[in-house]
């Protein structure tokens, strides 16, 4: 609330000048629109700032956060001790694996510090009527709802995943067979899948939060979330097998957070010939996948403010 | 009079019990759903566990074995160690202890005729039985669905140690928990320590995977540790993984680890009062 009613006050300094300069040419009256970036970083400095006022508590929490993953590690170089790779001729041996690790937390340590305190924050403001005051701003309320507040602490997993990345990458030049080989095309394109993945994420957190304006109240939204993410947390081959199509077909083309950390991950850690026939479709779509998702956040989201009726305020 | 007091004190375990059973099951809304959801991570888990037994089995996962286990011991595994942690998980005590000390609320079992440790293992009993009268249906479905990833049923002796184990998993993981919560009377804040906690015991205790999967001096330490009654030691009884022999054994160990965490609750309890300067309330 703090950083909200910080950004707030900055925006109505705003305002006012627009009206000043507005009362100078009455005969050219016009709307100044609000520089999103620099909204944006107002909000970003006012939660880094709160985030320092506890600077303790903020330490503990990105440790907690690390040590989750390192627990992970654990466990996944147990698996490898044993077997040589998840699933036979799919190519994700112990440091392939240890990249699409690398990808999810980098991918999921974003969605948790720049949407993962909004979307929890969107349920509660539905919830208690205060989204009357967010609507009255004027900025794009979707803009204004999605990025008000950055967790600071949980980008201690994004440089944990660019580390675990490079380690596993640079072990991965030692490959005997197609050693890794660094490409330009990685440097675009890796980051583009990134930011899909994000974006896919982002727009299905949006949506189940939206849902909070018929259900009410919607405590079980970071159980479901935590339920369906689980599911792009593994290579996807392990999926398409015995009862395990419906739920690919599923996750990939109807839900589609398979593609998420799958194809960044696949680019990166898999040797670039041979291709298999596959991949290039199933990168083309998941740029689809990406640009449909968001459409579809704005069209719930937009539904959802329709369906809006405030409370209690 | 002995026999009058006792008497006495049984009916006052019985309100107390009924009492805390009563509120428990007025929330009773959407535990089912909760709990049928709670199994969705084991589908993933089963995938998992198919690839990477079809890679040691060289193509089909039928074949692979680790560690003595077979595919279908392994999804058992997981089915089992949920229901250990259906008896032996303790959601917020911890927490709910230290807050108390926190907030100076505990001020009320010193200045009444009630042992709070007492009371709140009642309050636990109560908690775990209505949890169990609803959450027995989602448990029974799942089970009935993934009946084919079980060899049968174990032998009765079996069975029965399988049962006695759960029970004193449940009351493990009561005075385990609680001897974190107590830390609170030395230290104001312990929710990052109750945080590290939790994850120590979910790799500890065999959640996360069979603890037989570990390498060799780690297994040993674990050995030593009382996490492995919590989740690892009901499901390794039930999938014969425990030798016959030691059995018993083995369910005695857990018992004197039962004994000796009582006995260290009793003395975090004791001296915590001793310098408890009862805050707020």
């Amino acid at each position: 609330m703090l950083a909200a009613s910080g950004a707030t006050a900055d925006m109505e300094v705003d305002m006012a000048n627009t009206d000043k300069k507005n009362s100078a040419k009455p005969s050219q009256y016009k709307i100044k629109h609000p520089s999103y970036l620099g909204v944006y970083l107002t909000f970003a400095r006012n939660s880094l700032v709160r985030d320092m006022m506890f600077r303790t508590n903020f330490i503990l929490e990105a440790i907690s956060s690390l040590a989750w993953s390192f627990m992970n590690i654990g466990f996944y170089w147990i698996i490898f001790e044993h077997a040589s790779s998840i699933g036979q001729q799919t190519g994700w041996g112990k440091y392939e694996f240890f990249v699409f690790m690398g990808t999810t937390w980098i991918i999921n340590s974003i969605v948790q510090a720049f949407f993962m305190p909004n979307s929890e924050e969107f349920s509660e403001l539905i919830r208690t009527g205060g989204l009357d005051f967010a609507m009255l701003k004027p900025i794009d309320t979707q803009f204004l709802i999605s990025f008000r507040k950055v967790s600071w602490s949980s980008l201690s997993n994004l440089v944990l995943g660019f580390m675990l990345l490079g380690i596993s990458l640079s072990q991965l030049m030692q490959r005997p067979e197609n050693p890794w080989q660094f490409e330009i095309s990685m440097l675009v394109l890796y980051p583009l899948y990134i930011f899909c993945g994000v974006s896919i994420l982002y727009s299905l957190m949006i949506c189940l939060a939206a849902t909070s304006v018929w259900l009410g109240r919607n405590q079980t939204l970071y159980d479901f979330w935590f339920y369906i993410t689980n599911f792009s947390r593994y290579p996807m081959e392990i999926y398409a097998r015995g009862w395990g199509f419906p739920l690919w077909l599923i996750f990939t083309f109807v839900i589609p957070v398979l593609v998420v950390v799958n194809v960044p991950a696949r680019l990166l850690a898999q040797p670039l010939t041979p291709r298999a026939s596959w991949e290039w479709p199933l990168a083309g779509f998941t740029l689809l996948a990406a640009a449909v998702s968001i459409l579809v956040s704005r069209w719930v989201f937009n539904t959802a403010l329709g369906a809006y009726r405030s409370a209690s305020s | 009079m002995q026999a009058m007091q006792i008497t006495t004190r049984v009916a006052c375990w019985w309100m107390i019990f009924r009492t805390a059973l009563e509120e428990r099951l007025a929330y009773r809304g959407d535990f089912a759903l909760g709990t049928l959801m709670r199994f969705l991570p084991i589908v993933t888990q089963i995938f998992l566990w198919w690839a990477v037994f079809e890679s040691v089995g060289g193509g089909n996962a039928e074949e692979g074995r680790l560690v003595g286990y077979t595919f279908r011991n392994m999804v058992a595994y997981y089915l089992l160690s949920m229901l250990g942690r259906a008896f032996s998980s303790m959601p917020g005590l911890a927490s709910v202890t230290a807050k108390q000390i926190r907030e100076g609320e505990i001020k009320k079992y010193l200045v009444q005729p009630i042992d709070m440790i007492g009371f709140m293992l009642l309050g636990r009993l109560a908690h775990k039985v209505a949890y169990y009268t609803i959450a027995t249906l989602p448990f029974a479905l799942v089970f009935f669905l993934c009946r084919s990833y079980f060899d049968g049923w174990p032998t009765p002796e079996t069975m029965a140690a399988f049962a006695i184990s759960l029970v004193l998993a449940f009351l493990l993981g009561f005075f385990l928990d609680l001897c974190i919560g107590l830390i609170g009377f030395w230290f104001l804040e312990v929710s990052s320590l109750l945080f590290v906690y939790m994850l120590l015991n979910f790799f500890l205790s065999g959640h996360m995977f069979p603890l037989d999967l570990l390498p060799s001096p780690w297994a040993t330490i674990v050995d030593y540790l009382p996490f492995r009654y919590l989740a690892y030691f009901p499901a390794a009884i039930f999938l014969g993984k425990v030798d016959p022999d030691r059995l018993w054994i083995e369910v005695g160990i857990e018992f004197l680890w039962l004994l000796v965490m009582i006995a260290v609750a009793r003395f975090l309890y004791a001296r915590g009062v001793r310098r408890y300067s009862g805050y707020g309330g």
